[in-house]
């Protein structure tokens, strides 16, 4: 963790409610973490996985669903933030064949991801899930790292049916998902051996306050520090 | 000139008044990672008790104006566990003695952790938490009863053999009472305030955030309420006092000493910026300076004349 003073380059809609934040000066960091923001007017900071980091550009999709991340998407360029970096356990790159699985705003992190395994020399292939066709994004950007099928649960776009449904017929030796707890269960229960990353409500974000501590069969772990990346084997669902 | 930020609390020597409150700093070596540790006054480790707990379902936070609620739950390894592997672990990074704070649902699970704690030389005093608003059945009730609670100070103080604080409850009609009940139970000082009992609801959901339905309010809206309740419990009972609620700055620790705190415990602040203790810790000296303040003992209450 470093707490460090970021400068927003662009903030940009890409659908009714999710935007994208370019934020200058940031560290390296991996794919699967995240980073605390303070937003002006607010007490607790926001937690926001990283969809993107390189060369001291930190790329964040933000999605309104507060008060605090509708002021952070409407925050002006140009704006200084107070933001904390590198926190949480990133994913882990070991896959031959990986699926990357994502769901809604669920599906950010997994772009970093893609473009870390490309950059190791393996192609993923990934499933971006989301309730209708509005609300897509990212797809084409994804489609340069990987392999992509976009699900919509109306079928309005893509496949028919949900994230984890269209995964299970696409072959791959390890997943990694991202999305809503009911996504992530199914995944875990489905498309065998994983990496899931969770989200939760947080006091701090680097482990102090045990807010978001959640049972998994190595005991209590916090999902800010020993996550929010786990085994999907890991967490008692 | 050099400023004197020293204090003292029962007997013992702090550098500075700073110490992060429990529950906010977990059991601190995690923050060795961070900054050098070692500037802090002392520390009141997370939450004990005699077994180990999981807290709360989740939900355990909800955001307020200049605040937040927490129902953590008291989660905690358990003492054993506690003294054992994560104090020998806080020992390699912190070298000052700390404040073991203890949890408990009854008088005799009391007795068992607090008394835990006898043998342990890291720990200078025992911080008794009558007052967690988010455990069932326990800890409020000690908390809110002036009787209940002396009786519990009374049968803990028979078993332990290192000086009891007491942590209150702001939840009462008056705190006085309470203080004077827990010094009547032969408590040696008292900390305050704990969180002020607090609900938010999702309007969208039209359900209380909170998985439990409220939790603990704290964070700088809380701190008026501190200040004016360590100001009464100082001017009621000759026990030195810990002031916690809501600080966040060097002004705030001068301001709660000024009230009648003899040491200052920071809390929420540590979780909206880790760095928060280090930054108040070095911000004193200039304060200071500013308010013509030589050495920090000589404020305490200096407002409840």
């Amino acid at each position: 963790m470093r707490q460090q003073t970021l400068t927003l380059l662009s903030c940009r809609s890409l659908n009714a409610s999710v935007y994208e934040l370019i934020l200058a000066g940031a560290e390296e960091m991996r794919a699967g973490q995240f980073v605390e923001l303070s937003v002006p007017g607010f007490y607790l900071r926001r937690p926001i996985s990283v969809a993107d980091s390189e060369e001291g550009r930190l790329t964040l999709l933000v999605k309104e669903v507060g008060e605090g991340t509708k002021k952070l998407c409407t925050l002006q360029e140009g704006a200084r933030l107070d933001v904390l970096t590198s926190l949480g356990r990133g994913f882990d790159l070991s896959a031959r064949s990986p699926l990357l699985v994502g769901g809604g705003i669920g599906c950010a992190p997994l772009y970093k991801l893609a473009k870390d395994f490309v950059a190791a020399g393996v192609r993923p292939r990934a499933v971006l899930g989301f309730r209708n066709a509005e609300e897509i994004y990212y797809a084409e950007e994804f489609a340069r790292y990987c392999d992509v099928t976009v699900a919509t649960d109306d079928g309005s776009r893509g496949v028919k049916g949900n994230a984890v449904s269209v995964a299970e017929g696409i072959p791959h030796d390890r997943f990694y998902a991202c999305g809503p707890q009911i996504m992530l269960r199914a995944a875990a229960q489905k498309l065998g051996e994983g990496e899931v990353s969770l989200e939760a409500r947080m006091g701090c974000g680097f482990g102090a306050c045990m807010g978001c501590s959640i049972v998994t069969v190595n005991g209590y772990a916090r999902v800010c520090k020993e996550g929010p990346v786990f085994d999907a084997k890991e967490v008692v669902w | 000139m050099v400023r004197d930020l020293g204090t003292s609390l029962l007997g013992h020597d702090l550098k500075n008044p700073v110490i992060p409150a429990s529950g906010t700093f977990g059991f601190g070596w995690e923050f060795a990672e961070y900054y050098d540790i070692d500037i802090l006054g002392s520390m009141s480790l997370k939450g004990t008790t005699a077994e180990a707990r999981y807290g709360n379902p989740l939900p355990r936070i909800a955001e307020c104006t200049a605040g937040l609620i927490n129902a953590i739950g008291l989660q905690n390894p358990g003492v054993k566990a506690v003294i054992e592997e994560e104090i020998p672990r806080l020992s390699r990074v912190y070298h000052d003695k700390v404040i073991a704070n203890v949890g408990g649902h009854s008088v005799e699970e009391y007795v068992m952790t607090a008394s835990a704690f006898n043998t342990c030389d890291k720990v200078f005093a025992v911080e008794l938490n009558i007052s967690c608003p988010n455990v069932k059945g326990g800890g409020m009730a000690f908390g809110t009863d002036p009787e209940i609670a002396k009786n519990l100070v009374y049968e803990v103080k028979k078993s332990v053999t290192k000086p009891l604080i007491v942590k209150l409850s702001p939840n009462v009609t008056s705190i006085a009472d309470m203080a004077r009940a827990v010094a009547d139970g032969g408590a040696d000082a008292v900390s305050l305030i704990n969180t002020l009992v607090g609900m938010r609801i999702d309007l969208r959901t039209r359900k209380p955030v909170i998985s439990v339905r409220t939790g603990g309010f704290s964070g700088p809206a809380v701190f008026p309420v501190a200040v004016r309740m360590v100001s009464e419990v100082a001017r009621a009972v000759s026990l030195p006092v810990v002031g916690i609620g809501g600080v966040s700055s060097a002004r705030d620790v001068i301001e709660m000493m000024m009230a009648g705190a003899c040491a200052v415990q920071v809390g929420a602040a540590n979780l909206v910026d880790p760095f928060a203790c280090k930054r108040i810790i070095e911000e004193l000296p200039s304060v200071m300076e500013e308010l013509n303040i030589n050495s920090l003992k000589e404020i305490i209450g200096v407002a409840n004349a």
